[in-house]
């Protein structure tokens, strides 16, 4: 019998599948689980409690992230500083102890290799292609960059997988978002996905594994991958997936816990076979001409609110649905805008440069190529740059990018998620607006009161030259014609 | 879990589309290694909307909660689960809930009932009148007593753990042999997938 055609999701799913029951849930096996300090404590409590032990160790990585402070860590003498905020301190205490009595290996905030979970998985090749992977966090669907089955989970889920390896799980459906053709030079991985969300809006993908496919993500770095899987959420899809290609697996090989010798070509062979056959069926599809995509930024308080970079903030009564105008009114309220004003006029007081959507090299070297010779405008009070792991931070160095940071009047910090959400003490202000190349642009997400704009990496430091939201290609310009 | 067949009483008439795990619960409450007291941030930013639903005496305590579409997007963090909780709230009907909170939300013996737009229009009236509404899990039913009825799908397996109060982990556990079996056979077909962390 010849099998029909098969998507890339579904060829994952059915290699993982343990076993079937009668109404079509799945016992789903799950091949890396990477754990941080916020999801897993009451897990780890719950296995205490009933006395179980974690199933597979050697498969669960644990890298605290979210709390820390992202100032340094150590004083001049090398001692550890404490974290003044005492629920942070529990929290990632308990994920000290937690980690080598449940015998998982925990990269520790003073271990070079520490960074954002979604950072460090791919980059410590403990992420791979073809895996099933789960983290207590919804932007696990980032891994999918590698063409990995990676999708956020919650707590108890969290403890499902510990103690068992495996999850309960219906099988999604699927969805193709096509765009072929070239991207338009000032156009990045952050403006593409930006722009995605805006088409299909946050719900868009709900109940849908995305698989992006045509030139566009055929050409784009392994990292740019990352970033464009790491939103998939952000359009309501639980995972996202790019098919691996060669670019994947130079980016995986030698990796340190990349398969070697000859397990890793059986498993370059493998990830070959993966990709969607022609004639797979999607169950929805939305194609997206390349050329049509301008740097996009945000304008309201949900990532479906965009608007490119030379558009007006819009009118609430433009949108169809009632409850859409009503939403769009209270967001409008929140951000201070007013509807009309073009984007580019926006002052903004705040930068933040990281963030699991864009901490990597790249994403760094982006916003260094603006910053260059630059400085950043006097109005923009507070500016920072995350690099998302210990590793990019070295490497950035290596490449003197910190110098170019800090020349331009940016903060040049330690790894973490920062302040892409208010759970550390990188915050924004109430009622002043941030640059972020962050993935979430909620009411309170940067801090209570705090205002988000949603950008790329270039078009942040292009902000914080001018303290406003700003066409990054008019600084491309700029210097073509200097 | 806490087995669950039946809601009956007070609606919280919220009715707000795209509410989001940061709106249920902001980040600086997520800072517990418990999932007790979260109650006291939950919905912060609506609640300092003056006349908002939540703060009405009336709704004190009220184990319905109706919302708009898209309940729950965003992150994944159970604490939105463990909030309602808290608040007494251990059923929520929208026209639609992201995947992740509606599995957080099962996983703690909470209800999502998804309705259609016109049914959740028509029991947020009843509910901002202040009358109650009946969530029957065993019939799928959703009542109210002017004769409303609103039928509802659940997934069957779901809807045996809710009545049943059942321990997941515990459940799969007992098929300890088929996991026992897969990963003995995926340590050969794919080898290169198991076994990657030295462990501590």
């Amino acid at each position: 019998m010849t099998q029909s055609p098969r998507t890339l999701y579904e060829k994952i799913w059915d290699a993982h599948v343990v076993e079937t029951r009668d109404d079509g849930t799945c016992l789903i096996y799950i091949d890396r689980h990477l754990v941080h300090e916020v999801t897993s404590p009451q897990a780890f409590e719950g296995l205490r409690v009933s006395g179980r032990k974690v199933r597979r160790p050697d498969l669960t990585l644990a890298v605290p992230d979210h709390n820390l402070p992202t100032t340094a860590r150590r004083d001049a003498a090398g001692r550890p500083i404490p974290i003044a905020d005492a629920d942070s301190a529990l929290q990632l205490a308990a994920l000290t102890r937690n980690a080598p009595e449940f015998g998982i290996r925990l990269i520790g905030d003073s271990d070079a290799e520490q960074g954002i979970v979604h950072v460090v998985g791919p980059e410590q090749g403990f992420s791979l292609p073809g895996a099933t992977i789960v983290c207590g966090d919804s932007h696990t669907s980032c891994h999918g960059g590698l063409g990995a089955l990676a999708f956020g989970i919650g707590t108890s889920e969290v403890e499902h997988v510990l103690a068992t390896q495996t999850l309960l799980l219906k099988r999604s459906k699927t969805m193709e978002v096509r765009v072929e053709g070239a991207l338009s030079p000032g156009v990045t991985p952050k403006d593409l996905i930006l722009h995605i969300i805006g088409v299909i809006g946050t719900s868009g993908g709900t109940g849908h594994v995305i698989e992006y496919r045509g030139t566009v993500f055929e050409g784009l770095s392994v990292e740019g991958r990352l970033t464009i899987c790491n939103m998939s959420i952000e359009a309501g899809a639980r995972a996202g997936l790019i098919a691996p290609d060669d670019k994947t697996f130079a980016y995986l090989k030698g990796r340190p816990y990349a398969p070697t010798g000859a397990e890793w070509d059986r498993a370059v062979a493998w990830w070959r076979s993966l990709a969607t056959d022609a004639g797979a069926k999607f169950d929805k599809s939305v194609v997206i001409d390349a050329a049509s995509i301008p740097p996009t930024v945000t304008w309201g308080t949900s990532p479906e609110d965009t608007v490119g970079i030379g558009g007006v903030v819009p009118d609430p009564a433009s949108f169809a649905d009632p409850s859409k105008q009503e939403a769009a009114r209270n967001s409008l309220a929140y951000m201070g805008l007013s509807p009309g004003q073009r984007m580019a006029d926006i002052a903004v007081e705040n930068i933040f440069i990281g963030s699991c959507t864009n901490s990597r090299i790249e994403d760094l070297r982006a916003a260094a190529a603006v910053l260059k010779g630059r400085h950043k405008a006097a109005s923009v009070k507070w500016a920072i740059v995350v690099p998302g792991s210990g590793l990019v931070k070295a490497q950035a160095e290596a490449e003197g990018l910190d110098r170019v940071f800090l020349d331009a009047g940016l903060e040049w910090r330690e790894p973490g998620c920062s302040a892409c959400l208010g759970m550390n003490p990188d915050k924004v202000p109430p009622g002043e607006r941030c640059a972020s190349t962050s993935n979430r642009n909620f009411v309170g997400r940067q801090g209570p009161g705090a205002r988000t704009h949603l950008v790329s990496p270039a078009m942040a430091a292009a902000a914080a030259v001018t303290g406003r939201l700003c066409d990054v290609r008019e600084l491309i310009r700029e210097e073509a014609s200097a | 879990m806490e087995p669950i067949s039946h809601v009956a009483g007070r609606a919280i008439a919220f009715g707000r589309k795209n509410v989001d795990t940061d709106v249920i619960i902001p980040a600086a409450y997520l800072k517990t290694i418990t999932r007790e007291g979260l109650g006291k941030g939950a919905f912060e930013t609506v609640r300092a909307e003056p006349g908002n639903v939540f703060d009405e005496p009336a709704n004190a305590g009220a184990p319905i909660l109706i919302a708009g579409d898209n309940f729950g997007c965003g992150s994944s963090r159970e604490h939105a689960a463990w909030a309602l909780l808290d608040l007494g709230i251990t059923c929520v009907i929208a026209p639609s809930f992201s995947d992740i909170f509606s599995g957080n939300a099962f996983k703690n013996g909470i209800l999502t009932v998804p309705l259609p737009q016109a049914a959740v229009d028509r029991l947020m009236v009843v509910a901002a009148a202040g009358d109650t509404v009946d969530v029957d899990l065993e019939a799928q039913s959703v009542t109210t007593r002017f004769q409303d009825r609103f039928a509802f799908e659940i997934d069957p397996f779901r809807k045996s753990c809710l009545l049943g109060g059942l321990d997941e982990v515990g459940l799969t556990l007992a098929r300890g042999d088929a996991i026992a079996a897969y990963e003995a056979r995926a340590a050969t077909t794919m080898p290169f997938l198991s076994g990657a962390v030295q462990a501590a």
